[in-house]
């Protein structure tokens, strides 16, 4: 966690790369470029947070105090394959279609 | 009677009596959209012929006797972020261009089950990201009021259809305030319900710890109707509450005597706009007219909400926007090959499908935000981002919690400008992020809000104040803005004419 005085992280390119991979997004020139000032500025405007003491503050993920929620155990309809298959850009009767999942890209 | 200036309860009453029928007051509204949308750009698409029949059938129903529900040939508008079995439901993003959802959000059955029209899908901020409606793909959204300036955003075109009379009620969604800063900069009155009140089945996710639908319309007696038809409890929405709803329209006419509203002193700071606070200062003074009672109370880490809600929100829609895959729905890469420079060295054919289907779906709010969620969650940097920022969600939460023990209700602006110019602020994200700073507790805390116009710069642009109240107090809320609403008219001001 950052201190209180440190100036906040700045990215680099390839922290943008890498951030961009894990995120799947194939970005462009451009966009690596603007991004890596933004995201540092973004970072920058949020890590004010870390004025903030919260050793002693529990996570909030929810708003609500709600306890999980269990329904009956009883099978009901799901969505029809087809219904399912309807709007894949590419399918045949029964399954999605894509390229290998395994090799070199540019074999697709 | 001009249809399209009747606020929706007078034309329910209308409808009831036989003055009119659905298929005149549907036809009126489609006409105006007709005229008005080539500049306005709320509506992403119109559903002329299927808002005909429906308007039909209800004529035909009422003619026999037949029960009808109480939104009973009544026209909505509804964000396109709501999937719609028979509307392509686009969310803004070229992403969704052609997507036609599998089956109707909750809240959309609900208003079939209502008998309400649903006139089409409005624009908005591609997948809610956005105060200013100008990150549709489809085109921005121009404010009815100066159509050089932004409606708000996200829920920028339900607003503006509101405003510019193309529609009588509309659906939007908040997640940092894109209902309530919409509604105030488009001079209208918008209700973000608790967290749960609403069902969220079938809305597409952004955010999904913070996404509330809600009504936007007129008055805050029309908010209380279209609540009244979509709130409740859904199996298909595990958050959505199982506690009963209440009456909201019956509760609407008590008088204000007694109630106890907050002020925070902090909300008056730099950056609020003279006129602004001069409009909501009159608004505490009218509410302690009817009886209110005015009490400072703080919020200490109100100035905290933004940063936080800048890291919980991005990292919530990096995760649900992973669903964006090329292979089930939505755009995929043609498998052309590029020669920019970027990224250009993938682990496998499918994941380079998934890269480039992605980057080409997405429009830059969007990646931008996937980008800072993906980094917040990362290895190394969960326990400095994510990690804080729910710790602070928590301060913020026991704030106002603390707050509600002493007040019924806080009061304030909306946002601390009208009306922004359009491209004033698309060059710096995070002075687009500020304008969320009135809007975003709420939505951490899980609580309610409620925007509704107090008054119009000398530039005749609408100011909107706002009520917060703790989790399930819609029926304070409503009446409150209600009690509000019978003693001044800036509700009831229409737009200058929209030219074509």
């Amino acid at each position: 966690m950052p201190a209180q005085d440190e100036a906040p992280p700045t990215l680099t390119r390839d922290d943008v790369i890498k951030v961009a991979m894990l995120a799947r997004l194939a970005l462009s020139d451009t966009e690596l470029s603007s991004l890596t000032e933004e995201l540092s500025k973004i970072v920058g405007f949020v890590s004010q947070l870390s004025e903030l003491d919260t050793d002693e503050v529990e996570p909030l993920a929810h708003p609500l105090d709600s306890q999980n929620v269990f329904r009956e155990d009883r099978p009901v309809p799901s969505l029809a394959t087809a219904d399912a298959l309807r709007c894949a850009p590419r399918h045949d009767e029964e399954c999605f279609l894509v390229p290998a999942v395994l090799g070199e890209s540019g074999s697709a | 009677m001009t249809i399209t200036t009747t606020p929706a309860a007078e034309l329910a009453s209308a409808l009831q009596k036989g003055e009119t029928t659905s298929v005149e007051c549907t036809t009126a509204f489609l006409d105006r959209i007709e005229a008005t949308n080539p500049t306005i750009n709320a509506f992403l698409s119109v559903d002329r012929d299927g808002a005909l029949a429906k308007a039909e059938a209800v004529d035909t129903a009422r003619a026999q006797g037949k029960p009808l529900g109480p939104l009973a040939g009544l026209p909505v508008a509804v964000k396109d972020v709501l999937c719609t079995t028979d509307q392509k439901t686009t969310c803004a993003s070229r992403m969704l261009k052609t997507y036609k959802p599998p089956y109707d959000a909750d809240v959309v059955r609900r208003l079939r089950e209502a008998d309400a029209i649903i006139l089409g899908k409005t624009n908005m901020d591609e997948f809610a990201m956005g105060g200013s409606n100008e990150n549709s793909a489809y085109g921005l959204v121009r404010n009815p009021w100066d159509t050089d300036r932004a409606p708000g955003g996200s829920s920028g075109g339900s607003a503006a259809a509101v405003a510019a009379d193309m529609a009588p009620l509309a659906i939007g969604s908040d997640t940092g305030g894109s209902i309530r800063q919409p509604a105030g900069l488009c001079g209208i009155t918008g209700l973000k319900p608790t967290y749960g009140r609403v069902s969220r089945r079938g809305l597409i996710a952004f955010s999904s710890s913070l996404d509330q639908i809600g009504p936007m319309a007129r008055s805050a007696k029309e908010c209380a109707m279209l609540l009244q038809a979509i709130a409740g409890h859904d199996p298909g929405d595990s958050t959505s509450l199982n506690t009963p709803v209440p009456e909201y329209l019956t509760n609407l006419e008590k008088p204000l005597e007694g109630l106890r509203i907050g002020r925070v002193a902090e909300h008056f700071g730099d950056g609020l706009d003279s006129e602004v606070a001069e409009h909501v200062e009159q608004t505490f003074a009218a509410y302690e007219a009817a009886g209110a009672t005015i009490h400072e109370v703080e919020l200490p880490h109100a100035s905290y909400g933004v940063p936080t809600y800048y890291l919980i929100a991005p990292s919530e829609a990096s995760s649900n926007l992973a669903r964006y895959d090329g292979a089930h729905y939505g755009h995929r890469w043609d498998g052309t090959p590029s020669d920019d420079q970027g990224i250009t060295t993938f682990d496998s054919p499918l994941v380079e499908m998934y890269c480039r289907s992605r980057a080409e779906g997405f429009g830059p709010e969007v990646k931008r935000r996937i980008m800072l969620g993906t980094y917040a969650l990362s290895a190394g940097y969960y326990d400095a981002y994510y990690a804080k920022a729910l710790r602070v969600r928590r301060l913020i939460r026991n704030d106002f919690t603390q707050a509600f023990e002493k007040v019924d209700l806080i009061g304030g602006p909306v946002s601390a400008t009208p009306a922004f110019k359009l491209g004033e602020k698309t060059d710096d994200p995070v002075s687009m992020y500020l304008v969320d700073l009135y809007t975003v507790g709420a939505n951490l805390a899980g609580i309610g809000g409620i925007s509704f116009p107090c008054g119009f710069t000398k530039n005749n642009l609408p100011v909107g104040f706002q009520l917060q109240g703790p989790a399930l107090s819609e029926p304070l809320l409503l009446q409150a803005a209600h009690q509000y609403q019978l003693t001044t008219d800036w509700h009831l001001q229409r737009t200058p004419a929209i030219s074509s």
